[in-house]
């Protein structure tokens, strides 16, 4: 059936099978497989080899693609997410159309999902490998898309992520326009003290980072600012920016600004103090501002001008709303996080004065630096809830934040060392401080900080006693015994959530987890990218971080972008939708699937189709399925490909009989009486191999050594050497804790 | 014995997958040794929004007894209505199969994480059972 299905463009296609060690081949029959692909049509070259991915198989692979004339190529190895890129490369290099190949994976569809049933397995690989020849029967020429890229980047959002991928882009060579929301730069790093590791604190990074990105003359910081609009695509977005007035054209000294905030008669909460402090529409944060140009809070402000006597001409309540657009050839995400804000009564928080949050004690350290007083009262006691707004059994934020159990251990600390006499309490549902963080918790321990842990399904209840306040709990440690505690301040340990932005969601088009937080396409495989090509997410917007590895992903999103844009030039995956014009009778129903408007409606003769515009195609093939004349296709997964794909799956294929009467025929060599005589036909390497274990059992190490060959080249002949039953595992390691190999012949 | 052997029916099942979500998850499983029947093929596409019924109409008009589409539910890179996008046509599918008399049952669906290993295993055992007791699909394509 397939035979007749579609126009066969490629007739002399080679063929690889991995053993991958012994990875593939220990379960599937790799000799087999090859037995039953050799004759397939428009097979030419077919081969096993034991690492395909090694140089020397590369090396052969190209000559092979060289001397035979070969016009495919069809690998069956591994999963395509390790080495798809590899051996597009060795097509590459050989002359071919890297999309002239194909991989399948007979690895961990195959081999290791099946080594309960290895015959199974190898008839399943042989199904697999056949559908991806016949695929590689029908491929086209594929080109990638080659576009013009714009050297610049919009970087939204100038936290210690943004300002970091701004320095870095700028001394690479990237032009950088960073936008930052807020008047002041520096996210929530800028509210710290100290934080962990080192002695720095949290404004000392902000003001460091600030004062770098203000000496770079490729950088344009806009604060007050957002991203309004955005069209084209990768290399060349057409990014809008809207510029927010700040009411105040030139820093007020010290003495205007205190006689004009004197002077305003509004205040509101203190935002930068999570609300412990109020402060007036005209504003700033203190020696933390950055920059130190003041700013008017507009969402605040009645216009009543009481300021403008004491600000010398310096305010302009008037200031009009700005819009200008840039050209960028990338876009980098770093929008970071909201604490978690307790509903009303949760714990007690907005109920019982005495409950704060873990962000308000660290700005209640930072105003109170000699004796910490909370309503009058100094604190002797604070007790930590850990986990509020984290780790909950359902909704949005079934996450750890990863950060808050270290931060608040933390805070502890510095309470210890800054606030002598005070005692805290953890109640926690098991401390995550991960990694080197954890020498925080040992610290605290030892310093007479109690942790009670309660168990999954219960939690800690805060209720108010009189004047006081006080905290029950089931201690796990003791079996669920009742502990009661009477802290004068109570503090949730708050995580991360995802900053609520719609407008920029909206704006930029980019995938939203159940989490709330942006999506990066795979978290191992291509972290910080997104499904938009060119649009890059780093730091809290992605999901909770600590600095660290904020400060990591944000390097990771500048390398991406500068490598992406930095050419002039990009290369684009070409699977586009395309649409067969003469089938096509325009019902509209691709372009209201459409999320990307990839979809235009144009005049063909005398009717209207559908045509793709394909800088804004993203390849999700959404638009296939609702096309009721079956006029669109993807390229890479046309029906003229997938439908043979599906007959070879559907093909009865009877190896798995042939291959168990042959495994029931086949006698390892170690029984063999030829034995002999079939070490004398190994090559010289294996043969050196098996002499450096006549005398005793060896490890990879030793052999290594004695013979000469390097160790990766003896570790792949000794997996070959054991399946074809020359050595065998002794299932000991030697002392220097390496498995041991022996003969399976006690001599040569 | 050649018998018994054709008693033994053993279904055949074609998955779809996507690139970036639910076949991490497949290899996952393979990975980790996670066992599930050898009958499970597996092509992967983009995105499973991009299923064409026709696909799924000609796996079962083939003989493969069923198809599951492994969706990417809510992590799709491409849309958050990918499971919705998908599901419609699941739905297409089986108004036509009901018309063909056959059992819509052989075409199922189910949103697969990229760390989904556990469930993808636990649906591919569970709808092999139920394929088995559904027979092959040979005796509906004959009706």
């Amino acid at each position: 059936m397939s035979e007749n299905r579609g126009s066969i463009k490629k007739k002399k296609i080679g063929v690889y099978i991995c053993h991958c060690g012994g990875n593939i081949s220990d379960y599937v029959d790799v000799e087999a497989v090859k037995d039953a692909v050799r004759d397939h049509p428009g097979v030419s070259l077919v081969k096993t080899t034991m690492f395909t991915c090694s140089d020397s198989s590369q090396v052969s692979m190209v000559e092979d693609i060289r001397e035979n004339g070969l016009d495919a190529m069809v690998v069956a190895s591994c999963s395509p997410k390790l080495h798809l890129m590899t051996f597009r490369d060795v097509a590459r290099r050989a002359g071919l159309n890297p999309y002239n190949y194909i991989q399948v994976n007979i690895r961990e569809q195959s081999s290791w999902a099946h080594s309960d049933h290895p015959a199974e397995a190898t008839d399943k690989a042989i199904h697999l490998l056949k559908a991806g020849i016949e695929k590689a029967r029908r491929l086209g020429d594929l080109k990638p898309l080659e576009i013009e890229a714009v050297n610049r980047a919009v970087v939204v959002g100038a936290g210690i992520s943004g300002m970091r991928a701004a320095l870095e882009l700028a001394d690479m060579g990237t032009e950088v326009f960073l936008v930052e929301k807020e008047p002041f730069v520096g996210g929530h790093t800028v509210q710290w003290g100290k934080v962990f590791q080192g002695e720095a604190r949290g404004d000392e990074i902000v003001e460091r980072l600030y004062n770098e990105v203000r000496k770079r003359e490729n950088i344009t910081l806009f604060t007050g600012a957002g991203v309004t609009a955005v069209k084209g695509n990768v290399g060349n977005f057409e990014v809008t920016l809207t510029l927010l007035p700040r009411g105040v054209k030139e820093r007020l000294t010290k003495e205007e600004f205190a006689e004009a905030v004197q002077a305003c008669p509004e205040s509101t909460d203190d935002a930068f103090n999570f609300g412990l402090t109020r402060r007036k529409a005209l504003y700033d944060c203190g020696d933390r501002s950055f920059p130190a140009l003041q700013a008017i809070d507009f969402g605040a402000c009645t216009k009543c001008g009481k300021c403008l006597e004491a600000a010398h001409g310096k305010i302009d309540l008037e200031q009009p709303e700005e819009t200008i657009t840039v050209q960028a050839g990338a876009i980098l995400v770093n929008t970071g996080f909201d604490p978690y804000e307790p509903v009303k009564g949760e714990f007690g928080y907005g109920e019982i004065e005495e409950v704060i949050t873990l962000p308000q004690l660290e700005r209640l350290m930072e105003l109170q630096p000699g004796k910490l007083v909370w309503k009058g009262k100094e604190i002797r006691h604070i007790a930590f809830i850990y986990c509020v707004g984290s780790r909950l059994p359902e909704g949005k934020n079934t996450y750890c934040s990863r950060y808050c159990c270290t931060a608040a251990v933390h805070a502890a600390l510095k309470l210890c060392q800054n606030y002598p006499g005070i005692k805290t309490f953890h109640l926690h549902k098991g401390i995550r401080t991960y990694g080197k963080q954890e020498v925080l918790y040992d610290e605290a321990s030892r310093n007479g900080n109690v942790f009670l842990q309660f168990a999954e399904g219960t939690q800690p209840e805060v209720r108010k006693n009189g004047q006081g306040v006080e905290v029950h709990l089931h201690d796990l440690l003791t079996l669920g015994k009742e502990i009661e505690i009477h802290p004068d301040l109570v503090v949730l340990v708050t995580g991360m959530t995802a900053r609520s932005d719609p407008g920029l969601v909206k704006t930029l088009k980019l995938p939203v987890g159940a989490d709330g937080f942006f999506n990066e396409v795979h978290m191992k495989l291509r972290p910080v990218e997104t499904v938009m090509d060119g649009i890059y997410i780093s730091g809290t917007c992605q999901g909770p971080k600590n600095i660290t590895e904020t400060m990591t992903s944000s390097l990771a999103a500048t390398a991406k972008a500068n490598a992406l844009i930095s050419k002039g030039t990009i290369s684009l995956e070409p699977n586009l939708a395309v649409i067969d014009e003469e089938k096509c009778v325009w019902c509209g129903k691709c372009d209201e699937i459409c999320t990307y408007g990839a979809i235009e409606k144009v005049k063909k003769g005398d009717k209207e189709v559908a045509r793709v515009i394909n800088a804004a195609c993203k390849g999700c093939g959404a638009c296939l399925p609702v096309c009721p004349e079956d006029a669109i296709e993807l390229l890479g997964y046309t029906n003229e490909e997938i439908f043979p794909m599906i007959d070879a799956i559907a093909e009865e294929i009877r190896f798995k009989e042939k291959h168990r009467v042959e495994e029931e025929v086949t006698e390892p060599a170690a029984t063999d009486e030829d034995w002999h005589i079939k070490v004398e036909k190994l090559d010289e390497k294996s043969k050196k191999i098996l002499l450096t274990l006549e005398e005793e059992p060896r490890a990879v190490p030793e052999i290594a050594g004695e013979t000469g060959i390097p160790v990766k080249e003896v570790m792949y002949r000794l997996m070959s050497l054991r399946k074809y039953g020359y050595v065998k595992d002794t299932n000991e390691i030697n002392e220097d804790e390496y498995y041991t190999y022996a003969l399976s012949h006690e001599t040569l | 014995m050649a018998a018994q052997e054709e008693k033994a029916f053993v279904p055949k099942i074609l998955v779809f997958s996507s690139e970036k979500i639910s076949d991490p998850a497949i290899d996952l499983a393979g990975l980790l040794k996670k066992h599930y029947p050898p009958t499970v093929y597996n092509i992967s596409i983009p995105c499973t929004s991009g299923v064409k019924p026709g696909w799924i109409l000609h796996a079962l008009r083939s003989g493969i007894d069923g198809v599951f589409v492994a969706s990417d539910g809510t992590d799709c890179a491409y849309r958050s209505d990918c499971s919705d996008v998908t599901s419609a046509t699941i739905r297409a599918v089986q108004e036509t199969l009901k018309k063909e008399g056959i059992n819509i049952a052989r075409v199922k669906m189910a949103a697969i994480c990229s760390v989904c290993a556990d469930p993808f295993v636990n649906h591919m055992k569970s709808f092999m059972e139920s394929l088995k007791e559904m027979g092959s699909i040979k005796n509906e394509l004959k009706n």
